[in-house]
């Protein structure tokens, strides 16, 4: 009995979070990644506090100015502050990105794991649908849900979602297969352990690590969607800053003020290249086979 | 081999006939008559009506069906509203400029990733590995418009050697202009991505034992890498840049959109703006059908490059 119970793997997720912090210190571009991401993220939160000046305020006899000592970044068409409109559009950005995510995270993990679990028919076409909806261009099946449902936030966020749900699904699918061929999770199932229990108790842990990785990286791909969407006219309305919507609005000035277009831009580039760093780095850590992979 | 091909084709098909399916319900399942959304919230009733009676929503939802799919496959994809033109015609006089877009971006892609690809994997783990590995990232990272718009505020803004908006072709310069930064724009985030499947599938590959055999018998570095090592990398390579295919053409609609190009990506957002719901149906379809082609030809690919994965 004390054989078996030494001999039994470490409680999973123990395990994970020795695994992430050992994989942080073996790539220090995922920490450059982590800082950057955490940065905007403190940036977001405290917006309200620290933005210079209301967002959406007005101010004709202000606009299009260059950096100055009162608008930092300069002003926009409307004479609104750009510094203050960048630090509120973060909060959208990170909302969307993340919540959008975090759906699509749960949502495929579950549909693989199952998949892998039980294999056979269930399996083959649960994958197929998954393989449909990997093959259709994403922004197109975002462009069409927005534009049918209306861009309101949550509208949004399920559209970005449901691109990025066949993703996971593999992502969870393979490791289970691999999982479930295992000693210990046949030891659980000879001790009458319900498929429930077996999947979220003892596989799930297991293929944890792998779906972090992929939430930072699909988490990089949906501010880019949703960045995109706005830009091409399906965002959140104005005036709420998002930064697609900004550098929409500046692209209709790009010839007088194109500091306009590219402040916003540069504020996505910084964003999705921090998630990037952190998750590439994170798997490569992870699993060295696949390194450098996208 | 004909048993794979045959098992391939016959998975396109029900691939093709289960979206066409859903887009079908897409149209017509999600909140929001379309009829009432073309006229606008103030249209009286009667008018919704005939605009249903025009659109053939009146009729049972199984005829509407039938002819929907009937239709998509003979081509027939019905009348745009706002033009009244074919929807075949739109997008057909619109998708040569697409296709040469998207090639010539696959062309500068292949032309930069696959040498700095292989660089990074015979560099593993050296300074060269780290910084085109930082590099491809970063490329990675740009959303497609955002390249675009710092492209056309260097290139044609400050430096003028592009107009900012090129519609016209005349001239072989004329040409030249209109394509050459929407292309690299493309092709540089194309590029990205090859480097990155490029160096992972070299590295692969390198680790082979016939790549270690070809060294033992004295076969020069520079050929097992370019000779033995790349062509079997390109298999994957190959597979993986054709999955990649839904981002380029998300991408080749920011490009598009930008460079104010014509093509499937302007006529797409287009016909989205002024609610043309016949135009979108056909767009998803033709969509469909690009992608379920092309899929099908990179299994293909796959299936006679590589008679490993045979009959799986």
């Amino acid at each position: 009995m004390s054989l078996a119970a030494t001999a039994r793997p470490r409680s999973g997720f123990a395990r994970v979070a020795s695994a992430t912090l050992r994989a942080f210190n073996t790539n220090k571009t995922s920490w450059v990644g982590l800082a950057l991401f955490l940065i905007v993220l403190i940036i977001a939160i405290l917006a309200p506090w620290i933005a210079p000046h209301d967002p959406i305020e007005q101010d004709i006899f202000s606009k299009l100015q260059g950096p100055s000592a009162t608008h930092w970044l300069g002003t926009d068409y409307y004479g609104r502050d750009i510094l203050s409109r960048l630090m509120y559009g973060a909060r959208y950005s990170l909302i969307i990105g993340i919540a959008a995510t975090a759906f699509a995270m749960v949502a495929g993990s579950v549909i693989g794991m199952l998949a892998g679990y039980y294999g056979g028919r269930f399996d083959t076409i649960t994958m197929q649908v998954m393989d449909i909806l990997l093959a259709f261009p994403s922004l197109i099946l975002g462009l069409i849900i927005v534009a049918m449902l209306g861009p309101s936030l949550l509208n949004i966020i399920i559209a970005i979602a449901l691109t990025s749900i066949p993703s996971f699904a593999r992502i969870a699918r393979a490791p289970t297969i691999s999982v479930k061929e295992r000693e210990f999770v046949e030891a659980g199932r000879s001790l009458g352990y319900s498929d429930a229990r077996i999947l979220f108790v003892h596989i799930l842990p297991n293929i944890t690590a792998e779906i972090l990785v992929m939430f930072s990286l699909w988490t990089a791909s949906s501010i880019r969607t949703e960045a995109s969407l706005a830009f091409i006219g399906l965002g959140l309305k104005p005036p709420t800053p998002t930064w697609g919507g900004m550098i929409r609005e500046g692209f209709e000035n790009i010839l007088e003020s194109y500091w306009l277009a590219m402040m916003p831009g540069l504020a996505i580039l910084i964003v999705v290249f921090a998630l990037n760093l952190l998750g590439d780095g994170l798997r490569d850590a992870i699993d060295p086979k696949l390194k450098g992979e996208q | 081999m004909t048993a794979f091909l045959v098992r391939r084709l016959g998975f396109a098909c029900i691939t093709l006939f289960a979206v066409l399916t859903i887009i079908f319900l897409i149209v017509r399942i999600l909140p929001g008559d379309p009829a009432q959304v073309i006229l606008g919230d103030q249209a009286d009733a009667g008018a919704v009506a005939a605009m249903r009676t025009r659109l053939g929503l009146d009729r049972p939802l199984l005829v509407q069906y039938a002819d929907f799919l009937s239709g998509a496959i003979r081509g027939d994809w019905g009348v745009s509203l706002v033009t009244g033109r074919p929807v075949i015609q739109e997008v057909l006089s619109v998708l040569p400029w697409t296709i040469e877009l998207t090639l010539y971006a696959l062309l500068i892609g292949a032309a930069i990733g696959i040498p700095l690809g292989i660089w990074a994997a015979v560099n593993r783990n050296l300074f060269t590995d780290y910084a085109i590995r930082i590099a491809s990232l970063l490329g990675l990272s740009f959303p497609a418009f955002v390249s675009g718009i710092l492209l056309l505020i260097g290139f044609a803004i400050q430096l003028r050697w592009f107009p900012v908006i090129s519609g016209q072709r005349a001239t072989w310069t004329q040409w030249l202009q209109s394509l050459v930064l929407p292309a690299v724009n493309l092709g540089l985030i194309m590029a990205a991505y090859i480097t990155r499947v490029t160096r992972s599938a070299m590295l692969e590959v390198l680790s082979e034992d016939y790549v270690r055999t070809a060294r033992a018998k004295g076969v020069p570095w520079q050929a097992v890498v370019w000779r033995h090592a790349l062509r079997n990398a390109l298999i994957p390579i190959i597979t993986i840049v054709g999955l990649y295919l839904g981002v380029l053409i998300g991408n080749s609609v920011l490009t598009e959109i930008v460079f104010n190009r014509p093509g499937l990506g302007k006529l797409i957002v287009g016909a989205l703006n002024q609610r043309d719901y016949t135009m979108l149906q056909g767009m998803m379809v033709i969509y469909t059908l690009l992608v379920v082609a092309i899929n099908l030809a990179t299994d293909v690919v796959y299936g006679v490059a590589d008679p490993r994965v045979k009959l799986q």
